[in-house]
């Protein structure tokens, strides 16, 4: 049976480098690619009510702009490249979101391209990459 | 050395200042005989032994008992559920990136927690005696149940704009509802009443009140030299005001709604540590605030007087029957409605029966440690007097909170009062910028003004908008209690999941 290889893509330059590099290990192994856009989102936020009233519509436009400008771009380029591929975009902690979709999806591999994440990011608001490996169940590949 | 100083300098403003005294003098002499007048229309009373009973604080306390009963008390049975879905207990992680439980609960209780929480409750306490804790508190667990079928019906009823963003509360559901129970004339009608008394009535609760009592707390903290000095503060505060919500500038209000909730765990924090201080006293001040509840000592009206205030103080800070809340919490995506009942019902539970609780804790062990700590003072001034007792630093800290909790209500009530104009004037801009310059106007205005005047004038407005909204809740209640038991099913058949 042909296994799925997660991809976390946010449109950064290491982020294309994780898709080349999982793209290149299913090209070898027949697998196929999911590809996942996660937004960062916290349901623990305030807001104002004139904030709350538009928080639909832009979860809208947050989740088209995700799709038109990352990752349809980016599943064109696997899929010429003869692998197939699925996309999907979500809201939520970046690392736990990511560990969740890859149950869902049941994928075997991980493969996050490195965020070069500051020292103070890191003591603020805790590494994501980090975040992910502690959280996932399968192996998790960073590409710098 | 500090007050000669300021009295100096106060002195050396003489002149302007005796012009501006005479300035709020005269607006506050021009509006006691128009608040005088509105509140005797709306608290019409009638007099049940030997106390006079407002028949508005009658229909609300009627309104909330029988929801109590016919939601099968919900406010204790629906409680634990509340919590585990404003933890994201049931939430689907495919929906998140829309409005969450926690998120929709505190707008709605930064909308909630203003002044009425510090100042309202000193006046309960002055007004009311001891006792008027104990309705207070009542009124918050009451008021629970009301909330619940506010906000469910707030939901249900909410409408989709073109451009996707949503709106709701009761104005829709009036309409909306009333028309699927066949009497569409009627429920136009009573949507267009309770629009007409949501953009009058802010003036009032969310806006008057609240810069009055940030005024008076300012005055307070800087011994006095603002007096009569209220035009300016008012000024200042309506110029913020209006570049908020005039002006677009977001930051503002952005700013704010991420500071109150810390400055609300930090007043209560504090208040509990002054009700520590005060150790000797609590078992007397609780003592009295029991025997208040149903002796009435040296209050007018006895016991039956306590309980007006309490209930009357109660709606004023949680807004259970107003309807407010329904508003902020109709912006949440979700299938089921009744999920945003339950949240809602947290609301007076944060707002009465805590943070109100402990500011009367505040003042009440201060009042049996020495029962003139406050001198004259009523209102917030008293409440901050309470505080000082113990920690002399306090009332600087607490004018900063005093002002932000006021401003973070004065934007949400903005926001409420304008989709009550929206909805009779539709979105056009020009109509809601004149709505908008209305509101500062009466920012200003609340500072000049002495906060007698504007307690009658702010209640009996609120009051006036429960009027239409209980009365629709009522009819709308078997509605709710259906979307109640089919959640309650449907989570018992497993075919609602818990995610977590």
């Amino acid at each position: 049976m042909k296994n799925k290889i997660l991809v976390a893509v946010d449109g950064s330059e290491t982020g294309n480098r994780a898709i080349d590099a999982a793209a290149q290990s299913a090209i070898e192994a027949g697998d196929s690619i999911v590809l996942a856009y996660v937004i960062e989102w916290s349901p623990y936020s305030f807001h104002t009510p004139e904030e709350l009233a538009e928080r639909h519509k832009r979860r809208e436009s947050e989740i088209s702009r995700a799709e038109q400008s990352v990752l349809t771009p980016q599943a064109d380029k696997v899929s010429a490249a003869g692998v197939s591929v699925e996309t999907v975009v979500r809201h939520g902690h970046i690392g736990e979101t990511l560990s969740s979709i890859a149950d869902e999806y049941g994928v075997s591999h991980i493969y996050i391209g490195r965020r070069g994440e500051s020292k103070m990011q890191t003591m603020l608001f805790g590494s994501v990459t980090s975040a992910l490996i502690q959280t996932s169940s399968v192996p998790v590949t960073v590409v710098p | 050395m500090k007050r000669i100083i300021i009295g100096l300098a106060t002195f050396l403003l003489f002149a302007e200042g005796a012009l501006a005294a005479g300035f709020d003098e005269s607006i506050n002499n021009a509006t006691a005989p128009i608040a005088a007048l509105i509140g005797k229309i709306v608290f019409f009373k009638i007099a049940i032994f030997g106390a006079n009973l407002p028949v508005v604080v009658l229909w609300l306390v009627v309104g909330a008992v029988f929801f109590t009963f016919r939601m099968g008390f919900i406010n204790l049975s629906g409680f634990k559920h509340a919590i585990e879905l404003v933890r994201g207990d049931w939430t689907d992680p495919k929906g998140h990136g829309e409005v969450s439980h926690f998120q929709a609960l505190a707008t709605a209780v930064s909308g909630t927690v203003g002044i009425g929480n510090i100042g309202g409750v000193a006046v309960a306490v002055t007004v009311g005696g001891a006792g008027a804790t104990f309705w207070l508190i009542v009124a918050g667990f009451l008021g629970m149940s009301t909330k619940f079928v506010e906000c469910t019906l707030g939901v249900k009823y909410r409408t989709e704009n073109p451009d996707g963003s949503v709106s709701g509360g009761p104005m829709y559901y009036l309409r909306k509802g009333f028309s699927d129970r066949g009497m569409e004339g009627f429920g136009k009608f009573m949507g267009t009443f309770y629009a007409i008394g949501i953009f009058i009535g802010a003036l009032g609760i969310g806006n008057m009140f609240q810069s009055n009592q940030a005024y008076v707390q300012l005055n307070t903290v800087t011994g006095g030299a603002l007096d009569g000095l209220g035009w300016l503060v008012g000024l200042v505060m309506a110029v913020v005001v209006f570049m908020v919500i005039v002006g677009g500038i977001k930051s503002i209000a952005r700013v704010t709604e991420k500071i109150v909730p810390f400055m609300a765990v930090f007043y209560c924090v504090f208040a509990i540590i002054v009700i520590l201080m005060n150790f000797a006293s609590i078992p007397q001040a609780i003592a009295n605030i029991f025997t208040g509840a149903f002796t009435g000592e040296g209050v007018a009206g006895g016991a039956l007087g306590a309980m007006i205030i309490g209930f009357q103080r109660a709606v004023f800070s949680n807004e259970a029957g107003i309807g407010s809340a329904s508003i902020a919490h109709a912006a949440v995506k979700t299938n089921e409605p009744v999920t945003e009942g339950y949240v809602s019902l947290l609301e007076p539970f944060i707002d009465t029966i805590v943070i109100c609780t402990i500011t009367a804790l505040v003042i009440g062990t201060s009042q049996v440690a020495d029962p003139n700590f406050a001198g004259d003072a009523t209102g917030v001034a008293m409440t901050s007097a309470a505080f000082e007792r113990q920690l002399s630093w306090f009332p600087i800290p607490l004018a900063f909170a005093a002002v932000l909790f006021a401003f973070s209500t004065m934007i949400s009530w903005s926001y409420y009062g304008l989709k009550g104009w929206t909805y009779l004037f539709g979105e056009g801009i020009t109509g809601q910028n004149i709505y908008k310059v209305i509101f500062c106007v009466f920012v200003a205005l609340g500072c000049m003004v002495q906060l007698g005047p504007i307690l009658d004038i702010s209640d009996a407005l609120v009051f006036l908008i429960c009027v239409p909204n209980i009365l629709g809740l009522y009819f709308l209640a078997p509605i709710v209690k259906k979307e109640l038991d089919s959640y309650r099913a449907r989570m018992a058949s497993g075919e609602i999941k818990k995610f977590n």
